[in-house]
């Protein structure tokens, strides 16, 4: 402060160290640290297993067989994601399912995003605890294949997936993330693509290279989960990411990184109401979320980048330890009935997994009474947001299937991007 | 944090009637720092009269609207309507009473010793609330978390218990050995004079005259417990708290939040200051 | 020597075993225990073992580095603009606050009252692109349709500065409080003006306080990433979001805690540098008002 250094500065800095004291603190710390570098973190593999091991695929038919209905199951699912009646608590479908099956349902909405549910659960499933759900929905990705890689889900039971078999479509039908549908059956698909609003931008948004478009500088979202990130980065660049190597990762974060001056903010699912609002021009966007928003801001449009947009599928799954599986099987295969598909469909408005209820909303416009009602059975049953068309499905790519041990690489790699 | 306002307010309240000083010629630019305080007031304040105000903002949505759509009591009847919510809220709430019960009497003796004794430990100790004090949020709950995850503690309810304790404690400390500084120890001595043994004295001369400093550090550990965000994410499970709900809440629903949060945020509000300047003006009527 | 000396001799140590010890198990303990977990390799499925595997941190600084700078620059910038805000606050409420000193403090303390998180997500509310700031700004034709508060480093530093203001305030005050007005009296009787009294008097005697103020704000604004995350866009990360991910989305702990403490070391050398300069004891007793 006035050129001289502190006298007690000077004592620090010149007086010996070590004490009889402090020797003894640092042996005892290093004792401690020495006996702490003894201790390991025990892994999830093989923990919290209904029926553990190999063992259980040949037991799974004993298990079935045991079952019994138990007139109750509790439903997890993401907001927004079921029909809804007068009130917002309502839901005619479960209504209709316990009228026809005498089965109670409690549903609840308390799924936001797959990675911070994952992490809720996994310590209680890895512990040999029940969840306190029968059925959860999680989108095929990283998540999904965890709870696969660690026998946290309880395979189907195939015989009673009827419904499953005669109606589902070839989208979902033993696809390439659970070969033979052991584990899941779909609930929704829905298309990562972009929304946009071309009142603001100007024009017409056709592909990923739009999102490069600096006059579209601070207005642009992106998606703060690095599948959905990556795989349209990869798309992006012409590759699919299903197939994709380290090599096309690294390009596909390199144009990332290109793109992240121009980036407002990597959203969850919050980018939709930054759409509406006005505070994107342009943003990666999944297509129900614009169709639902289209209603607050009938600017706002969708579409399926030409160089390729990204189809996922949030599915049904049942959980191990579960209290109530056949009654979550019943449920799961209810479901797939074409009528209640239709239902379904009418609110939720992605892709559903039943292709029967198009013909079904096709005849809802014919007898529709209002004008109203018309468009909009016309409008449901002919849309590609909800019933994809070949050409569509031939643009559409899956996310890469990366198993946990080797995800090391994608994360250095992209979530330093995200998370800039 | 808001129980600094504690004893500041009591040192505020004997510079009160200290004199003030002596009349000056008035500067020209005198009045640039009354504006500037009052501006920072109003600046400090104006998301708590946002909050207090669109508590009665009508609205259909399930979040607070920014357009005004007239006045309503609505929100403070359906105060109860999330569950979740309002589990949140008793989680906070009891995590908090339970923290400051127990960091108060660790606290409370912690400080008396390090008041009262210079012991070889004094060193030692002070560096280690020192430490505590100054390490940053993150880094507390990350290491916490790094030892119930090697041990294999599942979190919850008693985790969080554990780390609001872990974090409270040295601002107790702290406050009551500031308290202490100020003791007369002759008082002890005629006390031991006149045949009271230690837990007597203790009890009916020190903590009386500390207790300024113990309620100081008492509402200090509250607040501190109960509007933690970062430690307590760390190491929650799937238990919820009120910060932490508020904050998810928002994050799900893209920025906005179910105005119930916004009326109790007004009553915890109003519940503190009412606290306070009781507080203030027992204080101000002891003296 | 008799019982009681004994008794009496172990009194102080029996008096600070319980929080000491609590301290010891849920402080020190996982501090150890994260320098620990910093060098094992592994995964989540198998588990992780100790490897002394020390390459972590530099991985860690490697795709982090840009994220730890930006903590500290953003702590730094915040830290700087709370005591140009801090002080001239402070020395009205001390010089001209005459009685109604407590008052005016009360009222600089009163919006923390209100949980951080609500604070924060108000101030959200507020500078929404269309919300009533910008709504104003427009209308004075301060700002453009396109302008935006959200999502931008100044409105996450405005954050920082916002929530922690009073850990600067509060210290400045009291040190101020502390002179003796008859220094100030004598420096008038010496011919001093006001600017030079402020200058070789008052404002030396109140670095004591700039200082513990310095060290109560810049670890916290530094270490936060809540305001961040509220506030902040792209571009606006603070290292604290990462660790967070790091431990419940990757599930990578070996990464989690080399990265905590690269930030605890990185403010730990600032730290000591302070508690040299002043003597430990001095700053726990600003920090204890």
């Amino acid at each position: 402060m006035n050129g001289e250094l502190p006298p007690d500065l000077v004592r620090g800095l010149t007086q010996a160290r070590m004490s009889r004291r402090s020797a003894l603190k640092f042996g005892g710390l290093s004792a401690l640290g020495l006996a702490l570098s003894a201790c390991s973190i025990a892994g999830t593999k093989g923990k919290g297993g209904n029926l553990g091991g190999q063992a259980w695929r040949e037991q799974i038919d004993t298990f079935w067989s045991q079952q019994k209905k138990k007139g109750h199951l509790d439903f997890e699912n993401w907001p927004l994601y079921i029909d809804v009646g007068k009130k917002a608590s309502d839901h005619p479908s479960l209504d209709l399912f316990t009228k026809r099956t005498g089965i109670t349902v409690t549903y609840h909405e308390d799924i936001s995003d797959n990675s911070s549910y994952y992490g809720k659960i996994a310590p209680v499933l890895s512990a040999g605890q029940s969840i306190g759900a029968d059925i959860i929905v999680i989108t095929n990705g990283f998540e999904l294949e965890n709870l696969f890689e660690r026998d946290w889900l309880l395979p189907l039971d195939q015989s009673r997936m009827t419904n499953f078999y005669k109606y589902s479509s070839d989208l979902v039908r033993d696809p390439s993330y659970d070969r033979g549908n052991v584990y899941t059956m779909a609930w929704q698909s829905g298309i990562t693509g972009i929304g946009y609003n071309p009142k603001l931008t100007g024009r017409e948004i056709t592909g990923w290279k739009d999102l490069l478009d600096p006059k579209f500088s601070g207005k642009i979202g992106m998606f703060n989960n690095s599948e959905d990130l990556a795989a349209a980065a990869m798309c992006a660049i012409g590759v699919d990411p299903e197939t994709s190597t380290p090599a096309d990762w690294k390009k596909a974060a390199d144009w990332l990184i290109k793109q992240r001056p121009l980036v407002r903010k990597y959203y969850d699912q919050s980018y939709a109401d930054a759409l509406a609002k006005g505070d994107l021009w342009a943003t990666m966007a999944w297509s129900g979320d614009i169709f639902l928003k289209q209603a607050d801001n009938p600017d706002l449009k969708f579409v399926i980048p030409e160089e390729g947009g990204v189809i996922w599928t949030d599915n049904m799954c049942i959980p191990v330890h579960a209290q109530h599986p056949l009654d979550a099987m019943t449920y799961m295969d209810f479901v797939y009935q074409p009528e209640i598909a239709a239902m379904l469909a009418d609110y939720i408005n992605y892709i559903t997994p039943v292709p029967a209820a198009q013909p079904i909303f096709a005849q809802d416009a014919k007898d529709a009474t209002t004008k109203d009602d018309k468009a909009y059975y016309t409008n449901l049953s002919s849309s590609p947001l909800i019933f994809p068309k070949p050409a569509d499905f031939a643009r559409l790519h899956r996310y890469r299937v990366l198993p946990s041990t080797e995800r090391k690489q994608w994360n250095a790699l992209f979530e330093p991007i995200y998370q800039s | 944090m808001t129980a600094l306002v504690g004893p500041t307010l009591e040192e505020a309240f004997e510079a009160d009637r200290r004199s003030a000083p002596p009349r000056r010629r008035a500067r020209r630019r005198a009045w640039l720092l009354p504006v500037w305080g009052w501006v920072v007031i109003l600046w400090l304040s104006s998301p708590i009269i946002v909050m207090i105000i669109f508590g009665f903002n009508d609205g259909r949505g399930k979040v607070v609207s920014p357009k005004w759509n007239g006045f309503t009591l609505k929100w403070y009847e359906r105060l109860f309507v999330y569950n979740d919510l309002t589990t949140a809220l008793w989680n906070s709430i009891t995590i908090a009473i339970l923290t400051t019960i127990i960091a108060v009497v660790l606290g409370t003796l912690m400080g008396v010793a390090l008041g009262k004794w210079r012991f070889r430990g004094t060193g030692s100790v002070t560096l280690l609330l020192f430490a505590n004090i100054a390490a940053p949020e993150v880094v507390l709950g990350a290491a916490l978390l790094s030892l119930f995850l090697s041990v294999g503690v599942p979190r919850g309810y008693l985790t969080i218990l554990l780390a609001h304790v872990m974090f409270s404690l040295a601002y107790v400390v702290v406050t009551v050995r500031a308290r202490m500084a100020g003791l007369d120890p002759s008082l002890e001595e005629a006390a031991r004079d006149l045949g009271a043994g230690p837990f007597v004295t203790f009890f009916r001369v020190t903590l009386p005259i500390i207790m300024p400093g113990v309620m100081s550090g008492a509402l200090l550990a509250f607040a501190l417990s109960i509007d933690d965000y970062i430690i307590t994410s760390f190491n929650n499970g799937s238990t919820q708290t009120f910060p932490l709900w508020v904050y998810g809440a928002a994050q799900r629903t893209g920025g906005g939040v179910p105005p119930q949060v916004n009326v109790m945020g007004t009553l915890i509000f109003a519940f503190g200051v009412l606290v306070a300047l009781s507080g203030a003006i027992a204080s101000r009527r002891r003296a | 020597m008799s019982a009681r000396r004994i008794r009496s001799r172990l009194t102080p140590y029996a008096l600070v075993l319980p929080g000491w010890l609590w301290l010891v198990i849920f402080f020190v303990v996982p501090t150890v225990s994260m320098l620990s977990v910093s060098t094992m390799t592994g995964n989540d499925l198998d588990g992780f073992k100790q490897t002394f595997h020390v390459s972590t941190y530099k991985d860690a600084w490697t795709q982090y580095h840009t994220q730890i700078i930006r903590s500290l620059e953003y702590g730094l910038a915040a830290t700087i603009i709370c005591i140009l805000i801090a002080y001239p606050v402070a020395y009205w409420i001390t010089f001209r606050g005459g009685k109604y000193k407590s008052t005016l403090l009360f009222l600089l303390l009163l919006p923390f009252f209100v949980s951080f998180v609500i604070r924060t997500q108000s101030w959200q509310f507020m500078l929404d692109d269309h919300g009533m700031v910008l709504g104003l700004l427009r209308d004075l034709h301060l700002a453009g349709d396109h302008t935006q508060i959200l999502q931008t480093s100044t409105a996450v530093v405005g954050g920082l500065v916002y929530n922690f203001l009073p850990f600067m305030v509060l210290p400045i005050y009291v040190a101020l409080e502390r002179v003796d007005p008859a220094l100030l009296e004598a420096s008038g009787d010496l011919y001093a003006n006001k600017v030079t009294a402020f200058r070789k008097v008052v404002f030396p005697l109140s670095l004591p306080g700039v200082f513990a103020g310095v060290l109560l704000t810049f670890v916290p604004v530094a270490s936060d990433y809540v305001n961040a995350q509220i506030l902040g866009g792209a571009r606006t990360t603070m290292i604290g979001t990462v660790i967070q991910t790091e431990y419940f989305t990757n599930l990578n702990y070996p990464m989690a805690a080399a990265l905590s403490f690269i930030l605890m070391g990185v403010l730990l050398v600032g730290i000591f540098l302070y508690a040299r300069l002043l003597g430990t004891d001095d700053v726990l007793e600003m920090a204890a008002r």
